[in-house]
């Protein structure tokens, strides 16, 4: 089934590429992974690409071809395509294939992610176009027993487990939920939130003394934390049957929860903690490829995406959020307003500390996301030593990086080949 | 018509589909679990398996589910079986009845007991409603293994104990009831003639079914994993994990040979614990 669908949709893809390029010639091929269902397609063509005025031909397709092609362009040094756009990760394997984009008016958007897009170098690699994240939400019923002085809007992790507490002593049974269950995302909890938090890395100091401390910080809170979160994959679920009243979760796996009850629930960022408010935004960028026809249309191009108007317009053809400063207009659904605030909120905040989704792991990825899964279940459900389990952990971290010779990803410093594990 | 190599040729079929679906990927399996990409043997795979901090768990817990469900429910089958044959009237009804947790997936009835147990299932509005609990009690949370581990228990008595029942029913008909009739005349109790006759007699019977449920215990896992998640791992929960979320087909492919490895060693302890002797086969 799936084998005959992506292969449909590459026949299809293919086939609307040659459409494409014979039909328009002078419009900007606009060549990405996003946006690849037909009704996606259909919204970024209509309404965000319409008003373009020197005109660009969107062709999404699946990563895979879409690597080839580009690869392709760059290897015999002309081609097609002029705009880019993918997630940071496939990016980032095109590094010396993508030009310098300094020149392209980035005003008002956000630096963090600007940060990133220059993938270590110092020339802007790729303009971020739009993104998703993790969030927190909360039943309006929790905010009264939030500790003194806490702003929901900027929380530290002390003032979260206070709140768990409190909601635990006054309703007598714990209400903070977490998404621990068997298809649970809590393994990107302990890599974008909490290790990025604490350590300011996501590997390298996996067994460090900081570490430690997160960990016996997440016990902590795991004192508070419904206890049937073992069983939670998508916190929309208990949210919307009161099983609990605050939750972190992705953004899509919250959606429900804020449509159908946009008036009971609040979304708000991820705490904070001493090196930052870690967060794991799953960013998309568009890039320039060296091998472009038109550059200076290329860059029009993204200059254009970049606008304000143009980001609500992808946002409601996408789903996926501005990265721009932008007032969100009242027509969205109830969970694009909820979530949205508390992304702006979060990636805007002073102590932003941005940890990637992996980078250049491959075939690992499942193990990588074991290694965090396991310390997780020895360390909080089973009650095992920290110090134990971590040193025990970064030994299978240490062998899955150089098995995969993936140098570090933020917010991890830099590394000559394989990311170290300390 | 008859020639001597019709047998052979009516088994044909059966044996090149067990060849083709049974031993070729077992020895595909095989050789994933002891080959290296290079090539080479090794028993590194296993050495990863065993040395995980889960295997000894999965073990155990995968051991002692079987402990307590098999024993429970062969008694248990004995006792309906004997229930049912001794009925006059309503006896297809009720083998009917008792036979409908066998048309429904072990998934499906590790969804119906989650119903149940679950903290917003049907035992805690019960007991809520009762009066008995304030609050809903989470069941199958992760810090009560125990109340986890009854919950499969319970669901694969209700679930699978009619595959026992059917071979033993229909083993029961097979007996004579002249040897009944026998321990009537000498005045035997109803018990001695269950220990006297039905019990030998059955033996056969009692061996199909020991080696089906035992197997078929060490491979259990929709239940599991419905009703305890990653709570409980068991064997056959690594082996999916291995292969689907880790994507170490070599891994997965050593915990298989293991699943494989324990159901052979039992099925020989059951088929010599149980065997006739030549003599008294009927």
């Amino acid at each position: 089934m799936m084998v005959k669908k992506s292969l449909m949709s590459l026949a299809l893809a293919a086939g609307l590429t040659t459409l494409g390029a014979g039909a328009a010639s002078a419009d900007v091929l606009f060549w990405s992974t996003q946006g690849n269902t037909v009704e996606e397609s259909q919204a970024m063509r209509d309404q965000v690409l319409a008003g373009f005025e020197s005109g660009a031909d969107f062709q999404p397709s699946d990563t895979g071809p879409w690597i080839t092609r580009i690869e392709a362009e760059l290897q015999a040094g002309s081609g097609k395509i002029g705009v880019l756009g993918s997630l940071h990760g496939s990016l980032i394997s095109l590094g010396d294939g993508l030009a310098d984009l300094s020149d392209v008016n980035t005003d008002g958007v956000n630096s963090t992610f600007l940060e990133l897009g220059k993938l270590g170098t110092d020339q802007q690699k790729y303009i971020p176009w739009m993104q998703a994240t993790y969030i927190m939400a909360a039943n309006k019923k929790a905010l009264e027993h939030l500790p003194e002085g806490a702003d929901v809007m900027a929380l530290s992790y002390d003032q979260l487990i206070e709140w768990a507490k409190n909601m635990a002593d006054a309703t007598g049974s714990p209400k903070f939920g977490f998404p621990a269950g068997p298809k649970g995302l809590k393994h990107r909890f302990f890599q974008g939130y909490l290790y990025p938090s604490y350590t300011n890395s996501m590997v390298s100091k996996f067994r460090s003394p900081e570490a430690e401390e997160a960990w016996n910080k997440f016990k902590e809170l795991w004192s508070y934390t419904n206890p049937g979160s073992t069983n939670f994959s998508f916190m929309q679920e208990p949210l919307l049957t009161e099983e609990v009243w605050v939750a972190f979760d992705h953004t899509a796996r919250l959606a429900d929860a804020f449509n159908q009850r946009p008036d009971d629930f609040i979304g708000f960022p991820a705490p904070a903690g001493p090196t930052g408010r870690g967060f794991m935004p799953v960013v998309v960028g568009m890039a320039v490829p060296s091998s472009a026809p038109d550059m200076a249309q290329a860059k029009e191009l993204i200059a254009y995406l970049s606008q304000p108007e143009t980001q609500i317009a992808t946002l409601k053809a996408t789903n996926f959020f501005p990265v721009v400063d932008v007032e969100l207009p009242d027509d969205m659904p109830a969970a694009v307003k909820l979530s949205g605030a508390a992304i702006a909120a979060m990636s805007g905040a002073a102590d932003a500390n941005p940890g990637l989704l992996p980078v250049g792991l491959g075939d690992l990825g499942g193990k990588f996301n074991a290694v965090y899964v396991d310390s997780f279940e020895r360390i909080v459900l089973a009650g095992q030593d920290v110090r134990a389990v971590l040193d025990d952990q970064a030994d299978t971290l240490r062998k899955l990086m150089e098995e995969a010779g993936a140098p570090c990803w933020a917010p991890d410093a830099d590394s000559e080949g394989a990311c170290p594990v300390e | 018509m008859y020639s001597r190599n019709l047998p052979y040729l009516l088994l044909l079929p059966a044996t090149l589909f067990l060849c083709i679906f049974f031993l070729y990927p077992f020895v595909l399996v095989a050789w994933q679990a002891f080959v290296s990409d290079t090539g080479e043997f090794t028993s590194e795979y296993f050495m990863e398996m065993a040395t995980h901090w889960k295997f000894n768990t999965a073990l155990t817990n995968t051991f002692m589910l079987a402990l307590a469900v098999v024993p429970f429910q062969i008694a248990l089958a004995l006792y309906m079986a004997t229930l049912v044959n001794g009925m006059k009237r309503g006896r297809d009804l009720i083998l009917y009845v008792w036979t409908i947790p066998l048309g429904i997936s072990d998934l499906a009835a590790g969804i119906i007991w989650l119903a149940i147990f679950e903290q917003t299932g049907f035992l805690n509005s019960m007991l809520q409603g009762l009066g008995v609990i304030e609050q809903p009690v989470g069941f199958l949370g992760y810090q009560s293994k125990g109340t986890i581990f009854l919950a499969i228990v319970l669901a694969e008595i209700w679930r699978a104990t009619a595959i026992v029942l059917v071979i033993l029913v229909a083993g029961m008909g097979l007996i004579p009831k002249e040897y009944y009739e026998a321990a009537e005349v000498f005045g035997a109790s109803r018990w001695k003639q269950f220990t006297r006759i039905t019990l030998p007699m059955l033996k056969p019977s009692l061996q199909t079914a020991m080696i089906l449920r035992v197997i078929l215990a060490f491979e259990v896992f929709a239940v599991v994993v419905a009703l305890g998640g990653t709570n409980l791992p068991i064997l056959m929960g690594e082996i999916y994990t291995w292969q689907y979320d880790l994507r170490d087909s070599s891994v997965a492919a050593a915990y298989a040979l293991v699943v494989l490895a324990i159901s052979i060693a039992f099925t020989l302890l059951i088929m010599w614990g149980l065997r006739t002797p030549k003599g008294a086969r009927v």
